[in-house]
């Protein structure tokens, strides 16, 4: 009997019930409710967003896979193909950090070797709270250690990423992953249950009572100190068992055994079941007794909704079962076919000779709710007070306090914790503008970076979100690698508020114009909803994964300055802005707007030309302009090459706007005096404006503009300060 | 020439390995799965980093017990030349080919980053081609690299010039800071009392080629080739 309570306790409307009743013609038993309460919670079935999300561009002429499967896929050449999405684990990482992050990592790994791919890299984009809120240093701890741990002993290198600290995220911190696969072209599963008569098969870990309704809870809200109560709802990670897993299913795919395979993430077998067989248009039996449990007395209840990790659905071909099984023995895991395809268009499902569920397959996700959700008035942003202020007096102690914060400084502590070289393949290391991985067998490499500016969308949800495709297509290209295609994971507060709503539409807005403007499609992505605790949401997060192909890995361009005596030069132009700058956080201790300017038109061009220059050997070094503007970008130039540089600019913009503003599609470069003719032909044919602006050289970092001397630093001083303030700031708390 | 690589269930840098030997080097280059006893003929065996079987235990703490690691330990006894490096080092001591253990590293974190090295032995099948005192640029990547070993055995080791790497600064002088994990006597590696088992913590296996931007490892294994063309 299905009782008020029971729908309540499932998060369940009565709309949504009464569609219940109208699909089965009949009243659903408790197992058929707990199936119907995952596949329609917002985290699987993404009912408050699928309307705006199909306004991206997913279509290409490299795509192979866009969204809808486990991970989405592009064609990179060579009979290669680069398969990627990034995820969130944001609610079990608030609640238990390290497993929360490391079965963050163990799910996106399975999307992508799910697909074919052998895992190649992975990134992670992690927001949390002011360092001295309550449980934060604590959650900072957690979190690098259990990505570390999770992927270090997969032995996939995490090789990039991002990592931003904001008060806004106290209650609510942000854990997003993403990982990028390689896999040959001709080679790629997908998640059908196809063949009628073809066994079901179970792989890996053994099926607990942990994570039980995880979907459900990640599709809610905190309030008060729910975290601890929580916690059981958090799956518990065993990277061992992955790795047999992942190189089981590799080897498992040399073979043509596979009709289609899809991994047990969030809400377990009920999600992998039904879409297995809701995308092949087919049915599915399952004896939930065969299921390998690890205790007595599971319900079937319990073994459907249970999101324990490191498991696999396969279909594998009815003549192939003992090849299937001898591949999985080989690698000490449990394989049991549990069920069989067929062709009724039903997941029926049996315990003890009983039948437990009989459901249709394709209405729990065709007709799963879908809402148009109304959409408030954005919240205005605090008004640019700055405009009136007096300039600061000393510009280098402005600049040294930048370099200090925690959102500028080095994050050297987080990513030596996470082996970056595994595979052999990591060129470009992190701290760089993006991470680039060679492809051996071939001369290419792939580039790879996340990006989100989370103060930018606060003021502007829809620059911010354009500007997060920019940043992360001009990261790429200041490598030299040209943008193929990007995934997203987008964090927002709750989809019931009209004002998140309106945030969530102009952030996918947004990073739909922007990705038009370079023609990169969104291939994969994922949405977090409920980003709040106490009613408090986070600010919009729209984090961007991008990918991009360099062609030669040998002409790949660097951060770092390279000789003493070449030229730099300032590419794109500068405006009179700070608004959302860590100048105004850091040195004035405020949040204002306006959010600098996008030009989506001027940004491609300036993609084009860094593409172009380093095709044609004409960069010595390239660096993104970001975080605390050009001084910032020129002391990191310097700082990691140890030369100095001397820069004399002649700008009309404030001082402070000149040095530290954030003004969008810029980037710094520098070149050999030789190649300073071309370089600006270039620029000029590409419309992009160009300012050489100093030469590389000495010891210290000085800038002047129009003859008066505004910073003069020593490097190896700078050095000190910004590579050690990270680890300072963080180890001087009790709890580490 | 042929290289044996030893794969556990866990290892994750087999395949770094093999892209050595036969890409490379261009010799033969064979994997050797841990529940076999065959090293297939293999010359030179090589035990990979990783976690071999998941070392929730203790790094390397079973891989003592599998059966390819009878095979391996026949093959050192009979002088066969063997490489354990980072996984592979804390499996040949808990194996009982190289003397001592490593405990969890002093700032009790996983490290990954460049180290330098100075080479103090050249005896060995893995390091002939350096030069004695040549200060190393090498990753490491472990959270278990804190050698340690009874002081007897650490006398011993030392005057029977069994201190292969030890770590040390840019300029080559063994201080303190320069020790990223708080081994005794800042012991990067060593050999066994014959010379033809070596173990260390930093990966020569990760800095073996330009496009890499060091290639200091890579003469670990060509000493490795060179040893056995001398034979």
């Amino acid at each position: 009997m299905i009782t008020e309570e029971l729908i309540r306790d499932h998060n369940l409307t009565h709309e949504e019930y009464s569609r219940i009743l109208e699909i089965l013609g009949r009243e659903p038993n408790l197992v058929e409710l707990g199936i119907f309460s995952a596949m329609w919670s917002e985290h699987c079935s993404y009912k408050s967003s699928r309307v705006h999300l199909k306004t991206f561009p997913t279509t290409g002429p490299r795509v192979i896979q866009g969204p809808g499967e486990n991970a989405g896929v592009v064609d990179i050449g060579d009979g290669l193909a680069v398969v990627f999405k990034m995820e969130s684990h944001n609610h079990p990482s608030f609640i238990e950090p390290y497993q929360g992050a490391a079965t963050g990592v163990g799910g996106i790994l399975r999307d992508v070797f799910t697909m074919g791919a052998r895992p190649v890299a992975s990134l992670d984009s992690l927001r949390f709270g002011a360092l001295d809120a309550p449980r934060m240093k604590h959650l900072v701890d957690g979190v690098v250690r259990g990505i570390a741990g999770y992927g270090n002993c997969m032995g996939i290198p995490t090789v990039a990423g991002e990592t931003t600290f904001d008060p806004a995220y106290n209650g609510n911190i942000l854990v997003n992953v993403m990982n990028v696969g390689l896999v040959r072209s001709d080679r790629i599963f997908l998640g059908r249950a196809e063949g009628v008569g073809n066994p079901l098969i179970y792989v890996g870990s053994k099926t607990g009572r942990d994570g039980i309704h995880g979907a459900t809870m990640a599709s809610e809200q905190f309030a008060g100190d729910e975290t601890k109560q929580k916690r059981p709802t958090v799956q518990v990670g065993d990277p061992f068992t992955e790795k047999l897993l992942m190189e089981a299913c590799l080897e498992l795919f040399e073979t043509d055994a596979v009709v289609g395979i899809q991994d047990m993430g969030a809400a377990g077998l009920t999600s992998s079941s039904f879409e297995m067989a809701g995308r092949s248009g087919s049915g599915i039996e399952i004896d939930l007794s065969k299921v390998p449990v690890r205790e007595t007395g599971m319900t079937p209840y319990e073994i459907m909704l249970s999101e324990s990790q490191e498991r696999m659905l396969l279909v594998a071909r009815r003549d192939r079962m003992d090849e299937v099984l001898r591949i999985f023995r080989k690698w000490d895991l449990d394989a049991v076919a549990i069920g069989r395809v067929t062709d009724s268009g039903r997941v029926v499902l049996r315990f003890d000779g009983q039948i437990v569920a009989d459901l249709p397959a394709a209405p729990l996700s065709d007709r799963a709710p879908v809402y148009d959700r109304s959409r408030g008035a954005l919240l205005p942003a605090p008004p640019g007070l700055w405009r009136d202020e007096p300039e600061p007096s000393d510009y280098g102690d402005c600049l040294r306090r930048i370099l200090a914060s925690p959102n500028v400084a080095e994050k050297s502590w987080i990513w030596t914790q996470y082996d970056y070289m595994v595979g052999t393949n990591t060129v470009e290391r992190p701290g760089g503008d993006a991470a680039l991985v060679r492809i051996k067998g071939t001369p290419k490499a792939l580039a790879l970076k996340s990006d989100v500016n989370p103060f930018f969308c606060a003021l502007d949800p829809y620059r911010g979100g354009a500007i997060a495709v920019a940043e992360a297509a001009r990261s790429i290209a200041c490598t030299g690698a040209a943008p193929l295609a990007i995934t997203d994971c987008l964090n927002f507060g709750s989809p019931e508020r009209p004002e998140v709503m309106a945030q969530f539409t102009a952030a996918v807005r947004g990073i739909s114009d922007a990705c038009r403007a370079f023609d990169v499609p969104v291939v994969s992505g994922n949405v977090s909803f409920y980003n709040e605790t106490d009613g408090r949401a986070i600010p919009p997060t729209p984090t961007v994964g991008i990918v991009g192909l360099l062609e030669d890995v040998e002409r790949r361009v660097r951060v770092p300055f390279r000789a003493a005596g070449d030229v730099v030069a300032l590419l794109g132009s500068t405006r009179d802005e700070l608004g959302g700058s860590e100048f105004l956080r850091t040195v004035r201790g405020r949040d204002e707007g306006p959010c600098p300017e996008v030009d989506l038109e001027a940004e491609r061009r300036l993609v084009h030309l860094l593409v172009a220059l380093a095709k044609h050997r004409k960069l010595a070094s390239a660096h993104d302009l970001s975080d605390g503007g050009l001084a910032v970008a020129l002391a990191e130039s310097a700082m990691k090459s140890g030369f100095g540089v001397a820069i004399a600019c002649d700008s009309n913009v404030r001082p402070s706007a000149l040095l530290f503003g954030e003004s969008t599609g810029r980037a710094l470069v520098s070149f050999d005096p030789r190649s300073e003719a071309a370089v600006r032909a270039a620029a000029e044919q590409s419309k992009v404006p160009i300012a050489v602006i100093g030469r590389v050289g000495g010891e210290r970092l000085e800038i002047s503009l129009r003859g008066r001397k505004l910073i003069d630093e020593q490097i190896a001083a700078l050095r000190d300060l910004w590579s050690t303030a990270f680890a300072r700031a963080l180890e001087s708390a009790d709890v580490l | 020439m042929k290289f044996g690589i030893v794969v556990f269930p866990g290892s994750n840098c087999d395949q770094d390995c093999f892209h050595i030997a036969k890409d490379l080097l261009g010799c033969e280059a064979e994997y050797v799965w841990h529940g076999d006893r065959d090293l297939k003929g293999a010359d030179v065996v090589l035990l990979p980093g990783g976690f071999a079987y998941g070392d929730y235990l203790r790094a390397g703490a079973l891989a003592r017990f599998s059966p390819v690691m009878e095979s391996v330990t026949a093959f050192a006894r009979e002088g066969g030349a063997v490489l354990g490096i980072c996984n592979g080092f804390q499996v040949l001591l808990e194996a009982g080919l190289l003397p001592g253990a490593v405990r969890v590293n002093r700032g009790l974190r996983y490290v990954c980053r460049d180290v330098h090295l100075k080479v103090e032995s050249i005896d060995t099948p893995f390091t002939r081609l350096y030069s004695p005192g040549e200060v190393l640029k090498m990753p490491i990547g472990h959270m278990e690299g804190n050698y340690t070993a009874p002081p007897d055995v650490l006398d011993a080791l030392e005057r029977e010039k069994r201190v292969v790497f030890r770590y040390c600064d840019s300029e080559g002088r063994i201080v303190g800071a320069a020790n990223p994990n708080g081994a005794d006597r800042a012991i990067a590696g060593i050999a066994s009392r014959e010379g033809n088992v070596v173990g260390l913590m930093p990966h020569p296996d990760r800095c073996s080629e330009a496009v890499l931007g060091n290639e200091a490892g890579r003469k670990m294994f060509e000493s490795a080739v060179a040893a056995l063309a001398a034979r």
